[in-house]
């Protein structure tokens, strides 16, 4: 029963880098409508940038604010001159277009830095977190910040014009404009919005994982994973399904004979269809029923 | 919670724009030049050009594998490289643990791969768009993994990977190992782009064209979209299946790390480069994966990942449509010369 608790707690702990990654995810899905290969590579440039100013003698959270700042312009940035420009083109080719960002900014981040694994610092402290061997204080506070990046999205969401703004010209593009709201912008806005919290995600990661430019190749995977087991709709659903992936995770690893590391993201990931056969839109996805 | 339950209703996506059959294919004085090109071009370079070349077309097999699954039925596959592997596996096993003579095996690669697309296309109905490229990728992110598994290893090779003898050209033929490699790829690629193209020209390719434009009105059709829809996997995986048995004889080796999931977004990246839906192009599309990444080296070492990427920015934005946007702005051109 103990060895059940520990797996089950360190899963949660690993299972909050997921839904960091997925929350992300599923905030460029609702913005844009498209799956960003590159958000996770975005991400690590993020977490670099916040290292580089902690390098320039930055304070933590200085450095912080700054970056998320930078991040948010910056996603608003590649929103504008890279992906505008292909609104009009076939979502295939916005998915390749993903796929040369992931690869330009992976390589400029290999150049800039190199790729020597560098420690990152954390906020939160080390020790065990209430006497519990497995989470760490740090883990503790990525959950906490997690949760609290999740109400401040419902509450953004939910109860400002600009959130609503967002959620009609993502539900209903054509409509949106009819009644005004200007949804090129909106999407510049989600982008920014995605890239901020990817670089929250990022600096409360790098501690963990380490920072390097390929530290997100994994958690993205997972992230994605999760996003769509929780339902690409929902932000409730992507952290919820980021902390399942986590502990089916670690269980699978423990108690299946034959897993080891090597195959636990397959039989995760199996996991994760074999629900999705059965829920195709996700645990806490929206049905889409179209009209004809 | 009610917010869950409640159903989001959205206005069904406008129709993608029917492909004419005769954008699908070039014309009959177009292909022969090319062909004659393929037929005389070995004769005249270097044996690692022929190589290349060769390697173009396999990849071009593969991609135009992922054209009909994509372009043709609409469904989505990042899980190519799997059935690339379990392909070549079938080759490499059967060639060295069997003795069986190398063209026997890509047929038995080919039906291997089909029924292992078949299969996993049964399950994979449930899904489609985003869910669906999860499921497909899950496979190719699986596939290196289970083959190294322990109690392959006597087959398979584990880790290490199987090496293969490379055929000499029979009958006495007077050519090299490359060059006879080079004329066997030509003559299943040829075989294999004929097949497609009369396949999707076939009542079957109606039906995988009908449900990619509009699932429920081609059901009301009559058309059979569960039973078309899996084969149009299984019929894309032996495909890519020979694909991948062909490498397996050109390369003269396998290894579990030949096929990740890079090799699954090459191929898809192929695809769009070459135009989706235009099967021609799936060849365009397999130069593009296969040289681009080798010039963006030369340009700069360091940087070779970021402008491997601006020159995939700069293709999409030039021809979001890939080669076949290229190939119809052509064919209007010389209509109008052939006006004037």
């Amino acid at each position: 029963m103990e060895l059940l608790t520990n797996q089950v707690l360190a899963g949660i702990a690993t299972g909050a880098i997921y839904a960091c990654m997925a929350l992300a995810v599923v905030m460029i899905y609702q913005a844009i409508d498209h799956l960003n290969f590159a958000q996770g590579e975005m991400a690590m440039f993020s977490t670099f940038i916040s290292w580089q100013l902690m390098q320039w003698g930055v304070p933590y959270w200085s450095a912080f604010l700054l970056t998320l700042a930078i991040s948010f312009a910056g996603g608003i940035l590649i929103e504008r001159l890279l992906f505008k420009p292909l609104a009009k083109a076939p979502v295939l080719t916005n998915v390749a277009g993903f796929i040369a960002l992931f690869a330009i900014v992976n390589s400029v981040a290999g150049l800039t830095w190199d790729f020597t694994i560098k420690q990152y610092p954390t906020p939160f402290g080390s020790a065990p977190f209430l006497g519990s061997q497995l989470i760490s204080t740090h883990q503790a506070g990525m959950i906490g910040v997690t949760l609290l990046m999740l109400i401040g999205l419902y509450l953004f969401f939910q109860f400002t014009r600009i959130g609503l703004a967002m959620r009609a010209a993502a539900a209903l593009p054509e409509s949106a404009r009819l009644v005004g709201v200007n949804t090129s912008w909106m999407i510049a806005l989600g982008w920014g919005m995605a890239s901020a919290i990817g670089a929250v995600a990022g600096i409360l990661i790098a501690p963990v994982v380490f920072l390097e430019p390929n530290m997100m190749g994994g958690v993205l995977v997972y992230g994605f994973a999760a996003a769509v087991l929780g339902g690409l709709s929902s932000p409730l659903g992507a952290v919820i399904g980021g902390f399942l992936v986590g502990v089916f995770e670690n269980l699978a690893g423990t108690y299946i004979p034959g897993v080891g590391n090597e195959l636990k993201l397959p039989i995760a990931l199996a996991l994760i269809i074999t629900v999705l056969v059965f829920k195709p839109a996700g645990l806490f996805g929206r049905a889409i029923v179209k009209r004809v | 919670m009610s917010a869950a339950a409640e159903d989001a209703v959205t206005e069904a996506p406008a129709a993608v724009e029917a492909v004419p059959k005769r954008a699908m294919t070039l014309g009959t004085g177009t292909s022969l030049v090319i062909l004659a090109a393929l037929l005389v071009t070995p004769m005249f370079v270097k044996n690692f050009v022929v190589f290349q070349m060769t390697m173009v077309m396999i990849y071009g097999i593969a991609v135009l594998a992922l054209n009909i699954l994509t372009g043709g039925s609409g469904q989505f596959s990042l899980g190519q490289s799997a059935f690339y592997a379990l392909g070549a596996y079938t080759s490499a096993v059967l060639m060295e643990n069997f003795n069986v003579n190398y063209a026997l095996t890509l047929p038995i690669a080919g039906l291997v791969s089909f029924g292992a697309g078949y299969l996993f296309g049964k399950p994979a109905l449930r899904l489609s768009g985003i869910y669906l490229a999860l499921a497909t990728f899950a496979l190719a992110v699986a596939m290196p993994q289970l083959l190294k598994l322990h109690f392959l290893e006597h087959w398979t090779g584990g880790v290490q990977g199987l090496t293969v003898m490379k055929p000499d050209a029979p009958f006495g033929l007077p050519l090299g190992q490359d060059k006879w490699l080079y004329y066997f790829t030509l003559a299943i690629s040829l075989a294999i782009y004929i097949g497609s193209v009369n396949l999707l020209r076939s009542r079957s390719g109606r039906a995988f064209m009908s449900i990619r434009d509009n699932e429920i009105a081609a059901s009301a059709m009559g058309v059979d979209v569960a039973q078309y829809k899996t084969l149009a996997f299984g019929i894309s995986a032996g495909i890519t299946g020979i694909a991948g048995g062909l490498s397996a004889i050109v390369v003269a080796f396998v290894a579990p790390d030949s096929y990740t999931i890079n090799l699954a977004i090459a191929l898809f990246l192929g695809m769009v480069v070459g135009g989706v839906g235009w099967l021609p192009g799936s060849f365009v599309g397999a130069a593009f994966i296969i040289f681009v990444p080798n010039i963006a080296e030369s340009i700069s070492k360091g940087l070779s990942g970021a402008v491997f990427g601006v020159l995939l920015f700069l293709v999409i934005f030039l021809v979001p449509h890939g080669a076949r946007q290229v190939a119809i702005v052509a064919q209007q051109m010389l209509g109008k010369l052939k006006k004037n």
